[in-house]
């Protein structure tokens, strides 16, 4: 399951990060790690991207990018 | 002793407020080189020697922005004083992940935990002593809104600088990982080991800027070193990184941080948000603000009253008839005095020059008081979580919506607007791409075409069909820049949506003063000197004041036309229009009155708006020709007050050559397109 899979309301706690390079980085450098809950708030009004609550603040991210994070 | 104190933290953590209650009004704001990043500085209000240096927000210090670049470049090479670094309390977590970075620097450093008044209201407290005993930093709380707590910041961070009293080093990582980073430290023995070793973290991080500046014959023996710590941390020894400072941050927030509330509580904020981008609201919302935005900057019938001057049109109605009541007394004096004629049109050509200046001034303070409040509020990232989806095929951000929107008002304020994008990529080619919007001055243009050459009936359909032209031009434009201009893969939007938070009227009055400043002196120059430079040479030729069918510029366009043969329109005065459209766009009609039989100034007007025709320019124009010549004055360099516009934006010449070269090439390949299919069918 990766995030893109998370419907508004539902959480998780994340896994791994597949992608690598500047994308992983910068996911991480937001505070996505591996161990830490994740909640997703809203999708955005054309479908994409998505809001979620990480580490007590609000990010936005495209659904590409949170299918590339392993959730349980 | 004067001193330099940086500040750094998150963007939205109230630097810029912080920055503004510290130095007041006295701010100096420029580029840095070579990149589309403020740089602002400014004394300490209660102390001259001490200088502040305000660094752009940043997440982290990765190599992959150009902010993120600025940033430590400065730490590490220019070495500051000492840094501020700022962490907005709220969001504790994420913004100390950017100091543990700067720790890593081993700069002095103090950390301003700001926002201490929104802390306390959701209940929560941060253990400040045990905060700084645990990172080895003084941690000062402040609420820089209300400037709560700055005096005894700056006296933490006057002191530290004085000491060189430098940040602790923390374990943050395990034995092996230390072991790997000390072999790399040691391996470059630079005269500075604190240096050493932050560059150390950054190779096993796989840092490609710093790994650039390390001799090859190194690099092997640490390539080695970062292999043995990539097999340790399970392939990749930059993510453990990451996460070890995370892992750490979780250990010390656990400590000095007691929550009221467990997990996440629902905030005024939160409340909001869901009003403005909810599903169904959201983008009638949007569409309300980018209305009125634009409505009071540049409507002449404002919220739908017949001839209401909108704000900005107001404003900049008084500055022109001032300055045309003062270019009268001044030219009416020096001719009073007996000036010969050049002399007179000298002064007067200056006046002018200066006065399209002054005109600009009133459009970029309306619209930067509005743009300054929708940014300091928190509206602007919704703008791009609302917009991504359209612009990401584009490879543009949502933001990208406001300088093009604002462009078909004016584009000299709309370039100014892209300073609100992420990223210096999108910045750039926002830049280049807005003046293909089709601005107020090229309007009676097309006016001037349409009532001469074509059907009553076709008006409408003909000059819509050149803004339609300008906006696909603008999206291919965009994609090919972003295949073949910027090769970079770094499109993501991994994007921060801050708390709403109510500007201060302070922080929105010194942006929009700083923007109309900026624009006076920057572009002010660029545009006094071209329109004086045009001026000379409309009205003198080798033997001295002529008219401009004599002039050195007849001149040009006879020895230019040629050019223009492919486009339909290989004739002088077509190409003296182009330049002295260069001016202000809609001057191509008064160029064309002069040239194509001398009309009056009546006569002019009434073309301009589309109401009488110009039958002379039927010896060069036929209507395919006439297209193209439309397309190629809607697409080609902007008017100077543009230029001048890019220019400060850019900060470099280069980049506003790159930018005017890439907008005549696609005018003349548009505008030739045209010619030649066009001929094919009519």
């Amino acid at each position: 399951m990766t995030l893109r899979d998370l419907k508004p309301g539902q959480q998780g706690v994340v896994v791994s990060i597949a992608t690598t390079g500047s994308m992983k980085r910068r996911i991480m450098d937001m505070g996505i790690t591996p161990g830490v809950e994740i909640k997703v708030v809203k999708v955005a009004p054309l479908g994409d991207p998505i809001e979620v609550n990480v580490r007590g603040y609000e990010l936005s991210l495209r659904k590409e990018e949170a299918q590339e994070i392993e959730m349980k | 002793m004067s001193m330099t104190i940086a500040l750094a933290g998150n963007p939205n953590c109230g630097k810029t407020t912080l920055f503004n209650e510290l130095t007041g009004s006295k701010q100096h704001v420029g580029n840095w080189p070579g990149v589309t990043v403020d740089k602002k500085d400014g004394v300490y209000k209660k102390n001259k020697e001490v200088v502040i240096l305000d660094l752009p927000g940043t997440y982290s210090l990765s190599p992959y922005s150009a902010e993120e670049i600025v940033a430590r470049d400065y730490i590490v090479k220019d070495k500051p004083d000492a840094v501020i670094d700022i962490v907005d309390g709220t969001s504790i977590e994420r913004n100390l992940y950017l100091s543990l970075q700067i720790m890593e620097t081993r700069i002095p450093m103090v950390i301003a935990l700001n926002m201490m008044d929104e802390v306390e209201a959701r209940g929560d407290k941060i253990d400040c002593k045990k905060l700084s005993e645990e990172l080895g930093v003084p941690v000062v709380p402040i609420v820089a809104r209300s400037g709560k707590g700055l005096a005894e910041l700056m006296e933490a961070a006057i002191e530290t600088a004085r000491n060189h009293q430098k940040s602790e080093r923390v374990q943050l990582f395990d034995d092996e990982l230390e072991n790997v980073i000390a072999g790399i430290a040691d391996l470059l023995r630079g005269s500075d080991p604190d240096e050493s070793w932050w560059k150390a973290i950054k190779l096993v991080e796989n840092d490609e800027v710093v790994a650039k500046t390390i001799d090859s014959a190194k690099m092997d023996s640490i390539r080695k070193l970062v292999e043995s710590a990539n097999k340790n941390a399970g392939g990749d020894a930059e993510a453990k990184i990451a996460d070890y400072r995370y892992q750490y941050i979780g250990k010390i927030v656990k400590e000095c941080v007691r929550k009221a509330h467990r997990g996440h509580v629902e905030t005024k904020s939160d409340k909001m948000d869901k009003v403005l981008t909810n599903r169904i609201l959201a983008l009638p919302i949007f569409a309300a603000v980018m209305y009125v935005m634009f409505a009071c900057t540049f409507s002449e019938n404002f919220l739908f009253i017949e001839g209401l001057p909108s704000p900005g049109v107001w404003l900049a109605g008084i500055v022109e008839s001032v300055w045309g009541l003062l270019t009268d007394a001044v030219v009416g004096a020096v001719e009073g005095v007996g000036a010969s004629e050049w002399a007179v049109g000298l002064v007067s050509s200056c006046l002018d020059g200066v006065g399209a200046v002054a005109g600009f001034l009133p459009l970029v303070l309306v619209l930067f008081l509005l743009l300054s409040f929708l940014e300091d509020s928190g509206y602007m990232a919704r703008v791009a979580f609302v917009m991504d989806r359209i612009f990401r095929h584009f490879g543009l951000s949502g933001r990208s919506f406001i300088p093009m929107l604002m462009g078909f008002g004016c584009s000299v304020p709309a370039l100014m607007a892209s300073r609100t994008l992420e990223s210096d990529k999108d910045r750039k080619i926002t830049m280049m791409i807005t003046p293909f919007m089709s601005c107020g001055a090229k309007l009676p243009i097309y006016a001037m075409f349409a009532a001469t050459l074509f059907a009553e009936g076709n008006h409408t359909v003909i000059v819509f069909s050149v803004y339609m032209l300008g906006i696909v031009v603008a999206i291919i434009g965009a994609l090919l820049l972003n295949k073949f201009a910027f090769k970079s893969d770094t499109s993501n939007f991994i994007m921060e949506l801050p708390q709403y938070r109510v500007p201060t009227l302070k922080s929105v009055l010194i942006h929009a003063w700083e923007k109309v400043k900026g624009f006076a002196i920057k572009a002010g120059t660029v545009i006094f000197a071209s329109t004086v430079l045009i001026w000379f040479l409309s009205s003198f030729n080798f033997s001295g004041m002529c008219d401009m069918e004599e002039s050195l510029l007849a001149t040009i366009g006879n020895g230019i036309k040629w050019i223009f043969a492919p486009l339909g329109w290989a004739d002088w005065r077509a190409s003296v229009g182009v330049v002295t459209g260069w001016i202000a766009k809609e001057n191509i009609v008064a160029t064309f009155g002069q040239l194509f039989g001398g009309v009056s100034d009546e006569v002019v007007e009434a073309v301009m708006a589309g109401e009488e025709g110009l039958p002379a320019i039927g010896e060069v124009f036929n209507k395919v020709s006439a297209y193209s010549y439309m397309a190629f004055n809607l697409l080609c360099m902007p008017c100077f007050a543009a230029v001048g516009a890019i220019r400060r934006e850019m900060g470099s010449w280069k980049w506003t050559l790159r930018a005017v070269g890439f907008q005549m090439l696609t005018a003349y390949v548009v505008a030739l397109l045209i010619n030649v299919v066009g001929n094919m069918i009519f």
